[in-house]
């Protein structure tokens, strides 16, 4: 996503803008070419093409804006009705005449799983993209390579069901041992009885994004320019050292451009965190990485039969745009990052 | 670590740095062995578990009618065909859309501010989640247009979704076409809306139906959007502007809770199976597809 950029584009891109800012160099091409033209067959045919793929690229932004409208408009009128702060109370309630919805409680359980996913989940990711990009031979590096990215082809209903079913029941005496060591820790305090906490969900949401981020990793630390490894080497150092001085600076924007995207992965997926996190009705935020909860995501699927009044339907919609905005601002963070990225 | 003065010792790195570095490849192995354990794991589960289920003619020539979740027999057809054509309707709407997008990126905008813009939203959209494009189609049709959740309405969701997908892969292609060929191609006064149909897309056409095969295998394992955009039922129902559609993830989603003795339970892991092979299939068919393009080319 980041390599469009090269520096043969960005000059054209210079000139083009001297042009004209909506249709750039169509009035160039246009002088050029038609008196060229031996005959006009082309013309109709030309401009319907052309009004083609502007229209695709249309849709394309107009759908992304669209969301952010619509999502808007119908959350305004059940956010007006509301009586409680939207961001800062964590009541739910919308069923009465009396509307109370506040998001605290699912921003948080939303924000600390996903984080925690993260945590756990880079570290492999870069260890991962090491490995196969300069630890073992290219072509077991391709093979180890094509079984991360398998995991990205798993659905994450598969991947809640495995969690529910399978992992948490087997991390459970982690926890507990976890709960009876750590436990004054507020993080770490007793939660739930079921082992469907936010542990649980963030130890599946980092299997999940792991494929992303090492296979971004992975792409960065194999362009590290060959100087800066001989010249390291050539220097006495180490293999981990010239990974230190050489590899990981070149490739450092790129981890932390993966590592957002893998977080915005994280804080929108829907159907594993819904299908492992037992919902709890303990009001307020559950601290504890052992609690129950929901997430934005969460909340709104587990609750989509009940989307029968525009206004109950308004509050789910509010919450999903919240969640829209967020995983806006941190993809367009990740793409800043990516295209910051040093070249050789 | 008083080492004896050889040449080797000389050059070798002693004490912690060798340490170090010894300890950081331990480290990177064992993340290694990490990252490919979830997947063996999973993938051994499922298929020990839902095996049995979908070894029987029965799993994929009837639908669950007339069964209970205590009552064995009955299949997934219902859910596989809903699957199979959700997934065809998103990409019938994706795939134009998709790849129209692509030769304006490259063809017409390349490198221009416009081509940045919008190749930004394209990123964007690729990271919408899925629930959030099932609430804008919620919002749009149901909520102001006042249609009525349908099988169409959930791929239109999904059109969210394989849009990006399918619209990357497909500039990646393209860019690969070499000038020369397009040079030929005016050079020989074939007019830029015929060069790009008739010699850019044909050689990009590995890569478009890559992305094609790997938009349907994301689009067919979601299940956010059809949680909310159409019902699950245990009939098959064919018509895509009817109210109920049954799919694999929507059949998982609704048997997760039943209790392990039941017949229900193995249907599940059943559902997952067939589910799994779907999509991975997919992917295997998109990377054999790239390969046999990549080889072509050369």
């Amino acid at each position: 996503m980041a390599d469009e950029s090269s520096p043969a584009v960005e000059t054209t891109d210079e000139t083009s803008t001297l042009a004209s800012p909506t249709s750039p160099r169509s009035p160039l091409e246009a002088a050029v070419s038609s008196p060229l033209q031996l005959d006009h067959v082309g013309h109709a045919g030309d401009n319907s093409f052309r009004g083609a793929a502007y229209a695709a690229a249309f849709v394309v932004v107009a759908l992304v804006a669209f969301v952010g409208v619509f999502l808007a408009v119908i959350a305004w009128p059940s956010l007006s009705r509301n009586t409680v702060p939207f961001l800062t109370s964590t009541v739910w309630n919308v069923s009465g005449t009396e509307m109370a919805f506040g998001i605290a409680g699912l921003l948080w359980t939303t924000v600390l799983s996903s984080v925690v996913a993260m945590i756990l989940a880079v570290p492999i990711a870069v260890g991962t993209a090491l490995l196969v990009t300069h630890y073992v031979p290219p072509k077991l590096g391709s093979i180890i390579g094509f079984v991360i990215d398998l995991l990205a082809a798993v659905p994450s209903i598969i991947f809640g069901l495995w969690g529910l079913k399978v992992l948490g029941p087997a991390l459970g005496p982690l926890y507990d041992w976890l709960q009876r060591t750590l436990g004054w820790i507020p993080l770490f305090s007793k939660g739930v009885d079921s082992t469907g906490n936010v542990l649980t969900a963030s130890v599946v949401l980092a299997i999940m994004i792991l494929p992303i981020v090492s296979a971004m990793s992975r792409d960065v630390f194999r362009q590290t320019p060959p100087d800066h490894i001989e010249a390291a080497l050539a220097l006495g150092a180490t293999k981990w050292e010239m990974i230190r001085t050489a590899v990981i600076p070149y490739g450092r924007s790129g981890v932390i451009a993966a590592s957002m995207l893998g977080l915005g992965r994280a804080l929108g997926e829907t159907v594993a965190v819904m299908i492992i996190l037992s919902q709890t009705n303990t009001p307020g935020i559950n601290v504890s990485l052992f609690s129950g909860g929901e997430t934005f995501a969460s909340k709104i699927a587990n609750n989509a039969a009940e989307f029968d009044s525009p206004a109950k339907t308004g509050a789910y919609i509010a919450a999903g745009l919240v969640l829209f905005l967020v995983t806006f601002a941190v993809n367009a963070i990740a793409r800043l990052v990516a295209d910051r990225r040093p070249r050789s | 670590m008083s080492a004896p003065t050889t040449m080797s010792s000389l050059t070798a790195p002693r004490g912690s740095r060798r340490v170090t570095d010894v300890v950081v490849r331990g480290l990177v192995y064992l993340s290694g062995v990490i990252a490919v354990v979830p997947l063996v794991w999973i993938l051994i589960t499922i298929i020990s578990k839902g095996l049995p289920v979908i070894l029987s003619a029965a799993w994929w020539t009837q639908d669950l009618a007339g069964t209970t979740d205590r009552r064995a027999g009955g299949g997934a057809l219902h859910a596989i065909i809903g699957t199979l054509e959700i997934g065809l309707i998103t990409a019938v709407v994706a795939v134009p859309i998709a790849v129209l997008g692509a030769i304006f990126l490259i063809e017409y905008a390349r490198g221009t501010r416009l081509a940045r813009g919008v190749s930004f939203m394209v990123d964007i959209l690729s990271g919408i989640p899925s629930i959030v494009a099932a609430l804008f189609v919620f919002a749009f049709l149901i909520t102001i247009l006042h249609f009525d959740r349908s099988a169409i309405a959930a791929a239109l969701s999904l059109v969210l979704l394989m849009l990006p997908t399918v619209l990357r892969s497909t500039e990646e292609m393209l860019k690969l076409v070499p000038d020369s060929l397009r040079e030929a191609a005016y050079a020989l006064g074939i007019p830029k809306w015929r060069t790009i149909l008739t010699v850019v897309i044909p050689t990009a056409f590995s890569g478009i139906a890559t992305g094609v095969v790997l938009g349907l295998a994301r689009v067919m394992g979601e299940t956010a959007p059809l949680l909310i955009l159409v019902a699950y039922a245990r009939n098959l129902y064919l018509s895509p502007t009817s109210d109920t559609m049954a799919t694999l993830p929507t059949m998982i989603n609704t048997g997760r809770d039943v209790a392990e003795t039941l017949a229900g339970y193995d249907r599940v892991w059943g559902a997952a199976l067939t589910l799994i092979l779907l999509v991975m299939g997919l992917n295997l068919l998109a990377r054999w597809i790239a390969r046999a393009g990549r080889l072509k080319d050369r």
